[in-house]
């Protein structure tokens, strides 16, 4: 399948730059140093405890970060509050465990941001929430609760009710990991279609056959560091590193 | 060496259970005799059930409702209840010293306890919410008597703050903070200066008003559901504000949460009781008359405020990290993913724990028998002073121990409904 590069501008949605962050003693990242312009897709992979998560959770505050900066759409992220509420009705996240509310139906979940957050009027709320729902494919599903869903499912919800808020930006944190095979691929062509569409996205996953198909980018860490970055062609056809060499050989191993 | 190859080639229809499985067989078979030690623990069950009801119901169904003393039901057959007590003295049981011919005003308070409780139990079916919010006063009022603009006045008070923010913030402020600072000071500015001219002013053009009855005259269950309703009502917010407070980043927030609750927990109620009604005098200048049924519902709710805060923290502390990550992700504020997000979920699964600090408290409000009130079983002391009833317990405690039995039923009849109703992974 070709892939479209029209997507990807000059506009600079997401920099980072000499950004450091300890966790305890523990320095988790090291001077990381990254560029998103809007409309690319990039995936960082890496071995467990590298750092990965912890990264693009550093983009919209869930983690704080110790030193250097992050600027997400020309805001930067600082102890402001403001700021950080702002940032996070931009960027969307989706959760390797869902993290959809139980208690509340498919499409509750979907409109209460919108409602809060955007203060959105309900009923177009509710017109974008089964929008986005048909988009990922369980309108049918809007009056259920998340427990009488499938994993896959639940977890197209989930990328659904980020969807809800028009995000600029969207991470994905290891969004396939928890799900059993056959529902990786329904959840996976979701994620495909978002990217055909242009959306700004960085996924943290290891699914090598979803980086090849559309990443624009592929960044490889290891110990709290960038190791290496490159097209996803070059990247598996002739990794530089040997750590990336090892890696490689690890996960296409078998 | 078998062969392992297979292959279906014939489909098995589902088809019914074993009789033994299923219907009334089925039922007894697995709840009463499922084993030999079941077996002979139904039949010794059943045994000691009819042995204690073989004794009760003749006791109870014979029992006298119309003698004049305890003397007289003795004489007429020593063997049955004497429940001439309830009849003689069921009034004083329910309103105790309040004055006969006001008896209607805390059965209305109590009919309108209901009024006012149905639309927060039932929110889907009754929408009257407007009478909970008044009930309060309303109930002061009838309970207490007094001037009906004393009351109102509280509640105009409120509303012109509520409005005097509102206003604020619609029009020219944006900080709710400095809003909420201003709306304050107008509403203690009325309160200080404006609100006691005005209760005079109006008393003067429509005097309105109910014969005062003061609070040593509360008693029986009257008192009860007053602590105790009050209490619940109370400690339920106060609650939730300590868990959160105790789960704060804020260390001095965290530190006076921890504290309160560790202190409050750590102390019997009826110590708190005593300082409520001894105590607490020697610390207020003199003079003042700080109510004193007023004092043991304060200290009731701090008392059940917090439980009720570790109870709550349990449940929070059920909810998955997630949750806060993913309403965090999607930009709602803390107080907005409280209210929407956590606060609903942790109280689901603290529900029984909820309803057991309730049920907890309303049987507490029988401590206050302790500092002299009259609840039911201070008045059953009291009936047994009397000459007359001089010797019974029976009948008596059975009485009482039966009313707070409905009540305490009820709500954990509710709570199971609620838990019912709020499952959502089926």
């Amino acid at each position: 399948m070709e892939k479209t590069k029209i997507n990807i501008t000059d506009e600079v949605a997401i920099h980072i730059s000499d950004m450091n962050k300890w966790f305890g003693n523990f320095h988790v990242l090291r001077d990381i140093n990254l560029e998103v312009r809007r409309g690319e897709r990039i995936v960082v992979c890496g071995p467990s405890g590298s750092g990965k998560s912890t990264l693009i959770r550093c983009i919209n505050r869930l983690e704080e970060h110790q030193k250097g900066s992050i600027i997400v759409d020309g805001t930067e992220l600082t102890t402001d509050l403001k700021n950080i509420d702002k940032i996070r009705s931009e960027v969307g996240m989706v959760f390797q465990h869902f993290n959809l509310f139980p208690h509340l139906t498919t499409l509750e979940n979907c409109t209460l941001a919108p409602i809060w957050v955007r203060e959105t009027p309900e009923k177009e709320a509710t017109e974008i929430a089964m929008e986005m729902l048909e988009k990922v494919k369980i309108p049918e599903q809007a009056h259920k609760y998340p427990g009488q869903l499938s994993g896959g499912q639940q977890q197209r919800v989930a990328i659904a009710r980020s969807l809800c808020m028009k995000p600029r930006i969207m991470l994905f944190d290891e969004v396939t990991s928890a799900l059993d095979p056959e529902m990786i691929k329904e959840v996976l062509d979701t994620m495909i279609q978002l990217a055909e569409e242009g959306m700004t996205m960085i996924c943290v996953t290891h699914e090598m056959g979803f980086a090849r198909q559309v990443a624009d980018r592929v960044i490889f860490m290891d110990d709290g560091q960038i190791v290496e970055q490159n097209e996803p062609e070059e990247f598996f056809k002739n990794p530089q590193s040997d750590r990336t060499k090892l890696f490689l050989s690890q996960i296409l191993g078998h | 060496m078998t062969k392992i190859a297979f292959v279906r080639k014939k489909e098995i229809p589902p088809s019914a259970p074993p009789i033994t499985e299923v219907g009334l067989i089925g039922w007894l078979r697995q709840n009463l005799f499922s084993s030999w030690l079941n077996s002979i623990l139904t039949v010794l069950s059943v045994y000691f059930i009819v042995i204690i009801l073989w004794d009760f119901i003749p006791w109870a169904y014979g029992g006298h409702w119309n003698t004049k003393s305890l003397r007289e039901c003795l004489d007429l057959d020593p063997d049955v209840a004497c429940f001439s007590v309830l009849t003689a003295r069921w009034k004083q049981l329910l309103f105790g010293l309040y004055p006969a011919e006001e008896y209607w005003r805390p059965t209305l308070t109590f009919i309108f306890l209901l009024l006012a409780i149905v639309p927060i139990l039932f929110p889907k079916f009754f929408r009257f919410f407007w009478f909970s919010i008044i009930y309060p006063g309303l109930a002061v009022w009838l309970l207490w008597g007094g001037s009906f603009w004393s009351i109102s006045i509280v509640y105009i008070g409120l509303t012109l703050g509520a409005l005097f923010f509102l206003t604020l913030i619609r029009r020219y402020l944006k900080n709710y903070m400095i809003a909420a600072i201003l709306a304050f000071l107008f509403t203690a500015v009325f309160f200080l200066f404006i609100s006691n001219p005005l209760v005079g002013l109006l008393n003067a053009i429509l005097p309105f008003s109910l014969p005062f009855v003061e609070s040593l005259k509360m008693g029986g269950f009257t008192l009860s559901l007053i602590v105790g309703v009050t209490g619940i009502v109370a400690s339920f917010p106060i609650g939730i504000l300590l868990a959160l407070g105790r789960q704060s980043n804020l260390p001095v927030i965290k530190m006076i949460c921890v504290g309160f609750i560790e202190f409050i927990r750590g102390v019997p109620l009826i110590t708190l009781l005593f300082v409520a009604s001894v105590l607490l005098n020697y610390f207020l200048p003199p003079g003042t008359n700080f109510d004193i049924v007023l004092r043991v519902v304060i200290m009731v709710t701090l008392f059940s405020a917090a439980y009720m805060a570790e109870v709550i923290r349990g449940g929070l502390a059920g909810l998955p990290l997630g949750q806060h990550e993913a309403s965090a992700s999607l930009g709602l504020t803390y107080w907005q993913s409280q209210q929407l997000i956590i606060m609903p979920q942790a109280l689901k699964i603290s529900i029984p724990g909820i309803v057991n600090t309730f049920i907890g408290l309303f049987k507490d409000t029988t401590l206050v028998s302790i500092i002299s009130l009259r609840d039911p079983v201070g008045l059953a002391s009291t009936i047994r002073a009397d000459q007359k009833w001089n010797g019974i317990y029976w009948e008596l405690y059975v009485a009482i121990g039966l009313m707070f039995f409905i009540f305490c039923w009820g709500m954990s009849q509710y709570s199971q409904y609620l838990e019912r109703k709020l499952k959502t992974d089926k």
